[in-house]
């Protein structure tokens, strides 16, 4: 039998974007040249609510852009089954931009490596940022989160899965064995 | 999801939920080609060659640029340049690139069936640029995907394709493709350039050019092979442009918002008058843009990944 | 020497016979069919056995050597595609004890110095009884007759210009005369080709669909038709060739019921293979005429089942790798044939469409009739040539395996049921193939 445990709720979820919001600013010192960039999937709908609590924070309206990394992916090569590809749409310029990248788990780093060549093929940003809502651990690559929803320690063999509304129909973050 | 084949030897073998795959993953590759760096990285490594018995400037140039933007070494052989004006047969030819070990051989060809005599006797993923009067899957999954683009949807449309159908492999790739997907295939030219039993490839034939497009959404007009005329195929350009050149008043009989399509090069004048190459109808140069992107879906899905 | 087959099932359609009885040969001949024919003496049962080979072939068919009367050899100019010598080793190892060979040599059997070379090298090689068959025009060029009378005392049993339709009806009409003054046959290759000009397959579907040009029904149909006028109109001796069509069976059909002195034969993959076997482009299964659809295999068999059709001939037309690893359209017609003929025959009657009589009689006395040679009977005083058939024996294609130098099989990997396990020219043994 598989566990699960839920280790964030709902309003988990929403304290954590909000304060994450905040600490944006903070370390910005407000919203110019600022722009956010989901990572395909999970990473798109976070991006989309802080974008949401940064209009209601500071009012105004920041560019949003959606990435998707298969194509830089390193273990491509490996891969079994063949990632569906997604769209990836950055609709502004990325030149002298701050960039969030916004993603949903942190992991062994391996993404945001992809995601970083890809911001790089776009133009030159000021500065890339990071934004997680979950830092499971377990780096392979010398990365580090500057935004961080929740550390969740965890062991290779758990798998840590956010679920959100907009795809999953439920906010909340679990933690699931898959050595039973 | 993945192709169940290495090749892609033409539209027959492949199944609705490939053409669905490939149309889908070429969708999301249109962006790579409006980028400023219009380069991933996914292929680095790999090489592609593209193997042009025949000539084309169009088709390996879209190959070539499909493989460069997915970073593959891509390496072009044609006919002229190679050993095979020499006598090498395409048995040699294809021993030897299989040495030097490429991931995927595009291949042109004016004899129908090449490619497939290739994916026999080499490991690697084959990709028919087009065979003879037999197939030209890539130039039928660009139009499909035009199509699908322009009017939402690739089923339920009613479709004509005039011209020499008899040796058209782009014809022959877009009956099976849209048929496939649900549309209605209507096939019309003079009788010589209408093969015989094609109706049992489930189209309806005309003879004339008024009842064959007759409230269709889509006209795909085919490239008339000057050279079928030294071959006493069909009597006169003179007459054939007269019937069965698309102009300004017989697109009327067509839907309002008909669109208009050429696999090209275009004889200008005489598949269609240029103000209907370059009018609103026209879809041509979306053609062109989607074969890049195309291209690349079929590179990606072939050898983007262990197989 | 002696040798006696005993215990077999032994069918011979020239004297009506089907019966289990005992041959004797002697001395190449066939000396004595009967029950019992040898009974040795108790007191010298050993001396008996050295002067007697016996041989027990029960729950074997013994029946006249097979005749191909359709076979390229393609020796003299194509040794590199099969010699005489190999020729001979496949027909002897698919059971034929006779083959006619068509003059498409180079160069072409058009003269006395090609057709004596032919009988010397075949007689040397000792295998099976070689029969050349002239050219009907000089190089099969269609323009000048070859010297008919000369060919026919140099050993020529008939005239084709075979892989080429005579299209010059006037000189196809002076053939006919002409070689029926000699009491032979003209064998024609039937094609319109202005109609099947650049064709590589059967018109039709199958064509379309692979975007290939078509050899259409017609262009054979054609050339039947006219080859019938002028025969009916001259009275001559007609053979028509690899019959492929239901047209061409029906003005055969038709032609034969209004009295015509016609012969048809067609060949084994004509009735079992249709243009669907070229979807994969198998150049193996290119071949002209080309492989038609199942209304034509079916016309094909119910030709051989109401004697339409008179002759099952193999057109064995072996062919080097380097002819047909190619392109589709670039490749060579013909399939490989002498060592695949019988056991695609015996479906046949499997199918029901034969009786193993009517079998027989189509690869024995009726191709002997046509070509005039005294062969395809095992009346007593005739040379011994036999065939011994395992109608029971499963086997696989293997062209790896085939004598032929030709590899051309479209049927490798099939299952075979049926084959010759022995083969007797002139009392010996040639070929065996016993379990």
């Amino acid at each position: 039998m598989q566990q699960k445990k839920v280790v964030m709720d709902a309003d988990g979820i929403d304290r954590s974007l909000t304060r994450i919001a905040y600490e944006i600013l903070e370390k910005n010192k407000g919203t110019e040249e600022l722009c956010l960039v989901g990572i395909r999937t999970g990473g798109v709908f976070l991006a989309e609510r802080l974008k949401k609590k940064l209009t209601s924070i500071e009012g105004v309206d920041l560019p949003v852009g959606i990435l998707d990394i298969t194509l830089y992916r390193d273990d491509l090569r490996l891969a079994n089954k063949k990632p569906m590809l997604g769209k990836t749409d950055i609709p502004f310029s990325l030149d002298n931009r701050k960039v969030v990248l916004v993603d949903d788990v942190l992991f062994t780093g391996r993404t945001i490596r992809a995601a970083m060549d890809a911001l790089i093929d776009f133009g030159r940003p000021k500065l890339i940022e990071l934004a997680v809502l979950i830092d499971r651990g377990h780096r392979e690559l010398p990365i580090r989160a500057d935004f961080v929803g929740m550390n969740l320690p965890s062991s290779l063999w758990e798998s840590v899965v956010v679920k959100l509304m907009e795809k999953n129909g439920v906010d909340e973050v679990v933690i699931e064995d898959d050595n039973q | 999801m993945k192709l169940t084949n290495k090749d892609i030897l033409g539209i027959k073998e492949l199944s609705v939920d490939e053409i669905n795959l490939i149309l889908d993953t070429a969708a999301s590759f249109i962006e790579v080609s409006t980028r400023e760096i219009k380069k991933v990285p996914t292929l680095r490594g790999k090489t592609v060659v593209n193997l042009f018995f025949e000539a084309s400037t169009r088709t390996r140039t879209s190959f070539e640029i499909a493989g460069k933007r997915l970073s593959a070494d891509t390496i072009n052989i044609s006919a002229t340049t190679s050993s095979v004006v020499k006598g090498e047969t395409l048995i040699d030819t294809a021993r030897n690139l299989e040495a030097m070990n490429p991931d995927a051989i595009v291949i042109r060809h004016s004899a129908a069936g090449a490619p497939h005599m290739l994916a026999r006797m080499v490991k690697q993923s084959i990709i028919n640029a087009g065979d003879g009067a037999h197939e030209h899957p890539t130039q039928a999954l660009l139009d499909m995907m035009t199509i699908k683009e322009k009017k939402g949807t690739v089923s339920g449309l009613k479709v004509a394709i005039v011209g020499d159908i008899a040796h058209s492999r782009v014809a022959r790739s877009n009956i099976y493709g849209l048929t496939k997907m649900g549309s209605h295939v209507i096939v019309a030219g003079p009788a010589m350039m209408i093969p015989r039993d094609i109706a049992r490839m489930g189209v309806t034939v005309y003879n004339n050019l008024a009842e064959a497009i007759k409230d269709v959404d889509i006209i795909m007009m085919l490239r008339i092979q000057l050279e079928r005329q030294q071959q006493k195929i069909f009597p006169s350009l003179r007459e054939y442009s007269s019937y069965f050149c698309l102009n300004r008043q017989n697109i009327k009989l067509a839907k309002e918002d008909v669109l208009v399509m050429h696999p090209g090069p275009i004889n200008r004048g005489i598949e269609i008058s240029p103000d209907i190459a370059d009018g609103p109808y026209s879809i041509i140069l979306d053609q062109v843009t989607n074969g890049v992107a195309v291209r690349m879906a079929l590179l990606y899905l072939l050898i983007g990944g262990q197989r | 020497m002696k040798l006696l087959l005993t215990g077999g099932r032994i069918i011979d359609p020239s004297q009506g016979l089907d019966a289990n009885l005992d041959i004797l040969i002697e001395n190449g001949k066939i000396a004595e069919i009967g029950k019992n024919v040898h009974k040795p003496k108790t007191d010298s049962r050993k001396s008996a056995a050295r002067e007697i080979n016996i041989v027990d072939i029960s729950g074997m068919i013994a029946v006249p050597g097979l005749i191909d009367m359709h076979t390229h050899l393609r020796e003299p100019g194509f040794e590199y595609k099969e010699t005489i010598q190999t020729g001979s080793e496949a027909g002897a190892a698919g059971g034929f004890t006779s083959l006619a060979c068509m003059p498409n040599t180079n160069p072409v059997n058009d003269t006395r110095s090609v057709t004596e070379y032919i009988k010397r090298n075949a007689a040397s090689c000792n295998l099976v009884n070689v029969y050349p068959i002239a050219a009907v025009s000089m190089e099969s060029e269609g323009t000048s007759l070859t010297e008919f009378m000369d060919l026919k005392d140099a050993g020529a049993v008939a005239f084709s210009d075979d892989g080429k339709p005579v299209t010059n009806s006037a000189l196809m009409r002076r053939a006919l005369e002409y070689a029926s003054s000699l009491g032979m046959s003209i064998i024609s290759h039937c094609e319109d080709t202005c109609l099947s000009h650049g064709g590589s397959m059967n018109e039709g579907f199958v064509s379309t669909e692979l975007g290939l040009q078509g050899i259409p029904n017609i262009a054979e149909d054609a050339i039947v038709a006219r080859d019938i006028i002028i025969a009916e109109y001259t009275g001559a001796l007609l053979h028509i060739a690899h019959v492929s069509t239901a047209g061409a069976v029906r003005l055969i059909r038709n032609a034969k019921a209004r009295g015509l002195r016609l012969t048809a034969e067609t060949a084994p993959h004509y009735f079992t293979l249709t243009d669907e076997a070229l979807r994969e482009f198998d150049t193996c299964a290119k071949v002209n005429p080309p492989l038609r659809t199942l209304e034509d295999v079916n016309a094909v068999r119910e030709g051989l089942r109401d004697g339409t059709i008179d002759v099952i001939a193999s057109d064995h037309a072996p062919h080097a790798s380097t002819d047909k690893e190619v392109e589709f359209e670039y490749a060579s017609f013909g399939i490989t044939g002498l060592e695949t003929s019988l056991a695609l025959s015996l479906r046949l009657v499997d199918d029901g469409i034969l009786t193993l009589g009517q079998l027989i009689l189509g690869m024995t006395a009726n191709p002997a009739r046509i070509v005039n040679i005294p062969k395809g009977t095992l009346k007593t005083g005739v040379d011994a040539d036999i065939t011994v058939i395992d109608p029971n024996r499963n086997w696989t294609v293997d062209r790896d395996r085939l004598r032929s130098k030709g590899k051309n099989t479209p049927f490798h990997g099939q299952a075979m049921k049926g084959k010759a396990i022995m083969t007797i020219m002139g009392g010996e043994i040639k070929y065996r193939d016993l379990p």
